[in-house]
């Protein structure tokens, strides 16, 4: 059979046997922790660091960026992410994961259509759902804060 | 010890908000970018009621490194920049309060794709 590796991990992918409900929760459950954990942890360094509470929040959050797109890079995060499921991808690992992933696949395809419109697969969603939620929310409280 | 109880609750508060979108991918069709979507959407949401910053408060980095937190910066910045300007504040809060994280994930994305190779998928 000729097929090509997309192909072919779609079938594997639908032959494999799924691991049990409970098993993906505490696996999402300890590593969602622990990210957290750091997340927290990087929070309080960076005020130590003498950034404000919201700046030493946006540092812990690019620190952790960093780490995941630089695993993904090197190709260790998929293989992380396959046991953890939503505990890498439910920090802001699993979008900075889905980025730089897109990124680096498309790269063939050119920078400008491949890298350039590619890398919003994921990230575009995202980032126009939040903003549009976020004008919604602006335009509500300012009718509210005049009333 | 408080600084024990501290990452415990960040470590349960966080552990939980993934747990919950485990059981939403196994249970539901949500495939991870649909949960993405809610989990921000959800965070502007519990943001614009007043809920997330008493979850802030209760566990420091397990609710802002979820993406729920980046939904979460967006209602704050929005409020804040409302309460600022006005209108038109509506229209840049948001962006603003998240640009840091954004800039860097799409700019680090991109060193990314001119460093590394795509490998096949194992």
């Amino acid at each position: 059979m000729n097929i090509d590796n997309k192909t072919y991990k779609k079938y594997a992918d639908a032959r494999a046997k799924k691991s049990p409900i409970w098993k993906n929760c505490i696996w999402a459950f300890c590593s969602g922790g622990i990210i957290c954990s750091i997340g927290h942890f990087l929070r309080g360094m960076w005020m130590r660091f003498g950034l404000n509470g919201d700046n030493a929040g946006m540092m812990a959050s690019v620190t952790l960026i960093f780490a995941a797109i630089l695993l993904t890079g090197i190709g260790v995060f998929d293989n992380i992410a396959k046991h953890t499921g939503a505990g890498t991808l439910v920090p802001i690992t699993g979008f900075a994961n889905a980025i730089a992933s897109s990124a680096i696949d498309t790269r063939s395809e050119g920078y400008v259509l491949g890298v350039g419109a590619k890398i919003f697969t994921i990230a575009g969603p995202v980032i126009l759902y939040g903003i549009s939620a976020g004008v919604v929310y602006g335009l509500i409280y300012f009718a509210i804060t005049v009333i | 010890m408080d600084m024990f109880l501290e990452y415990l609750k960040a470590f349960i508060v966080g552990g939980l908000l993934c747990v919950i979108a485990q059981i939403l991918i196994d249970k539901t069709k949500l495939n991870p970018a649909r949960i993405l979507v809610s989990y921000v959407v959800a965070g502007v949401f519990l943001g614009a009621i007043g809920a997330y910053d008493k979850l802030v408060d209760f566990a420091g980095g397990g609710a802002t490194t979820p993406l729920t937190g980046f939904g979460y910066t967006i209602s704050k910045g929005v409020r804040n920049a409302v309460d600022a300007e006005g209108l038109i504040g509506a229209l840049k809060g948001g962006v603003t309060a998240t640009a840091g994280g954004i800039t860097a994930a799409l700019f680090l994305g991109l060193l990314a794709s001119l460093i590394f190779k795509s490998k096949p998928k194992k």
